[in-house]
């Protein structure tokens, strides 16, 4: 018997390798969620339901401080990569400047870096200038990289905005701040949103530029789940992870909903 | 009258390019004003120029006597309707329409007897809590125009008020801009490429090539006395034939200039203004001055004799189109003035084509 190839442009093997795709993605998060549930010491046995784990892990002192130091740096870090993603999405959206061009390659940059040589970076960088690490030296980290995915929303959402319409308010008497608040602000709120929930998705389940600027005491979820699986994975890991996944999850499918929502509430 | 908007020498550059070459103009209180001319000549930058959205590189604007330079759009007496109409999409039209008074904190009370009273003049009464969105474009175009009248401002910039409309609508809409003129007295400044509706909404035209002012003038004036070629081909149909100066005669009915022209031959015209050393002139008359026989016509008339190589049927007239000898053409507006009566012409007919010499305009080309 031949066997047959796989052929990319048929509907039926398209599907089949897309299935494939999916199992592979989402079957060992699937498992996870599932054995936090499982009435079992050992992992791999489905023994009954039971919510023990979750609260083993919500009594464990240092994983509840893992993971409120998760949604502090969370916090700080979108307001903070957000507030500088608009002011830098509105300067390429708005000005003509020397150097333009290399500044829009620049914004890129902390997206396509790989996230280890950020770390390490950042890492250098803090200990050159003497800095401790701590929370803050988290919330720093964090902003780096998420800052550039709103400046990029920002940007494109702007680039529908007619410019008449800024003109028009000035036309009726609004000044240069009340025009850019009732005007210019309504107009990127959605892709404001939709970029704080990318930038809220990414602090949270941040790990490798987490586990270099992060101290003694400033330690997240994602690196305090990673710490125990390491002396074993327990029941309790498998809750834990399930609620980081969670809140992503949360995060991310509010920031898709928002943008779907913006272009389909658009003038004709 | 008092001029509320004085133009003088005002030059915007984009690069190299002159958008509005040194233009001076003046406008009246209370006048209908037109900018007219081909698409590109700077219609829309002269009008952002009078608005304050772009800064003149030389010359002055001032409004009400007082000169502009240096103030800031949201400080000028001045309303714009934009050609998009830039409605604020995420305001429902009572948003739209009171936002003006809003941002100059105007009491709410008074906002909203106000946004109403504007929205009756403009018969959108009902309308307050629609979103653009659910408007057709007639409706857009009346919120725009409420938008800016709410605010009283001495003069109304319309950029291409009526190009967005189809034709219907337009003919409308330049109805309901006139009577809306006459009802709040504020001057209007209209912008528009297109020559009837400034000829028929306007006191007072100015049109434009390439960012100068080639004439001002009111409508009738331009269409009888353009002052340039350009003009008189913009306005309106024309039959043009080129010529040069031959001389002047003494006259009875006064002085006339000889032009010898190869379409045209040996006529005396009128000299009104034409200079008699100018060695290329052209002569003109338009359409529907002139007369068709089959006879040649009397002494006086300028005529040309050719045959009849088209006929264009317009509903209120018909065109009839000669060629000459040599290869002009010459055109005939007839009036189809009873519906039973036709020209009683056809192609091929070989016909005189005559008008009056005071009808006859001469440009200096
Ligand atoms: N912001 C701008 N930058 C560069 N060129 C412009 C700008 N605005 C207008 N122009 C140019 O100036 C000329 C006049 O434009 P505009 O005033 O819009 O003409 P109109 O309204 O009569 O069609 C055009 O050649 C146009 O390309
Ligand atoms: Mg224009």
């Amino acid at each position: 018997m031949i066997a047959r190839q796989i052929d990319f442009a048929a509907r039926r093997d398209l599907r089949a390798v897309l299935a494939a795709g999916l199992v592979f993605l989402y079957a060992p998060i699937l498992v996870l969620i599932a054995f936090s549930f499982n009435d079992s010491r050992r992992t791999v046995v489905w023994q009954g339901f039971t919510v023990e784990w979750y609260r083993q892990a919500f009594e464990d002192e240092a994983l509840l401080e893992a993971a409120l130091n998760s949604l502090i740096v969370a916090a700080g870090s979108t307001i903070l990569s957000t507030l500088l993603g608009i002011m830098l999405g509105l300067a390429l959206h708005r000005y003509r400047f020397r150097g333009k061009a290399s500044l829009e390659g620049l914004v890129y940059l902390p997206i396509v870096v790989p996230e280890v040589c950020l770390g390490v970076a950042l890492l250098v960088f803090f200990s050159a200038l003497d800095v401790t690490l701590s929370l803050a030296t988290v919330i720093a980290g964090h902003v780096v990289f998420s800052f550039p995915f709103v400046a990029v929303i920002v940007r494109a959402r702007m680039a529908g905005f007619d410019p008449a319409l800024e003109e028009a308010s000035r036309d009726l008497g609004a000044g240069t701040w009340q025009t850019f608040r009732c005007i210019m602000l309504p107009h990127m709120l959605p892709g404001i949103a939709a970029g704080a929930l990318i930038a809220l998705t990414l602090s949270l389940d941040d790990f490798v530029v987490t586990f270099f600027t992060s101290g003694p005491g400033s330690t997240t979820l994602p690196i305090k789940i990673y710490a125990m699986v390491r002396f074993s994975v327990t029941p309790a890991v498998n809750a834990a992870s399930t609620v980081l996944i969670l809140l992503t999850a949360l995060a991310a499918a509010a920031a898709m909903a928002l943008n779907r929502r913006d272009t389909t509430r658009e003038l004709p | 009258m008092a001029a509320i908007i004085e133009v003088r020498d005002a030059t915007k550059r984009f690069g190299a390019h002159a958008a509005v070459d040194r233009v001076s103009l003046s406008v009246a209180e209370g006048e209908f004003f037109a900018l007219l001319g081909p698409s590109g000549c700077g219609k829309t930058t002269l009008l952002r120029l009078i608005a304050g959205f772009e800064t003149a590189d030389g010359g002055s604007i001032a409004i009400d006597g007082t000169d502009m330079t240096g103030v800031e759009p949201q400080d000028r007496p001045v309303g714009m309707v934009f050609q998009s109409y830039a409605l604020f999409p995420h305001m429902t039209v009572a948003g739209n329409v009171g936002y003006g008074l809003r941002v100059t904190g105007v009491a709410k009370s008074e906002i909203e007897r106000r946004v109403a009273e504007t929205l009756a003049l403009v018969k959108l009464d009902g309308y307050a809590e629609r979103m653009p969105a659910q408007l057709s474009g007639g409706q857009r175009q009346r919120v725009a125009l409420a938008r800016a009248l709410v605010k009283r401002p001495r003069v109304l910039l319309l950029d291409e008020p009526l190009s967005a409309l189809d034709a219907k609508l337009r003919e409308q809409m330049r109805h309901e801009l006139v009577r809306l003129k006459q009802s709040v007295g504020i001057t209007f400044v209209i912008v528009t490429h297109d020559q009837s509706e400034a000829l028929s909404m306007a006191d007072r035209v100015a049109v434009m090539e390439l960012g100068r002012v080639r004439q001002i003038a009111a409508p009738d004036e331009l269409y009888e006395h353009p002052n340039c070629r350009f003009v008189a081909e913009f306005i309106g149909r024309i039959n043009l034939f080129d010529g040069r100066a031959a001389g002047v005669v003494e006259e009875a009915g006064g002085r006339r200039l000889i032009v010898e022209g190869a379409a045209l031959g040996r006529v005396g015209v009128p000299m009104n203004g034409a200079s008699a050393a100018a060695s290329a002139l052209a002569v003109g008359v338009r359409p529907e001055k002139v007369r068709l026989d089959a006879a040649e016509p009397d002494d006086q008339r300028i005529r040309l004799q050719g045959r009849v190589v088209e006929i264009a049927y317009f509903g209120e007239t018909s065109q009839i189109m000669l060629a000459l000898d040599g290869g002009a053409t010459v055109s005939a507006a007839l009036t189809n003035a009873t519906r039973s009566v036709r020209p009683g012409v056809a192609v091929g007919d070989v016909l005189w084509a005559s008008w009056d010499p005071a009808d006859t305009l001469v440009l200096e080309t």
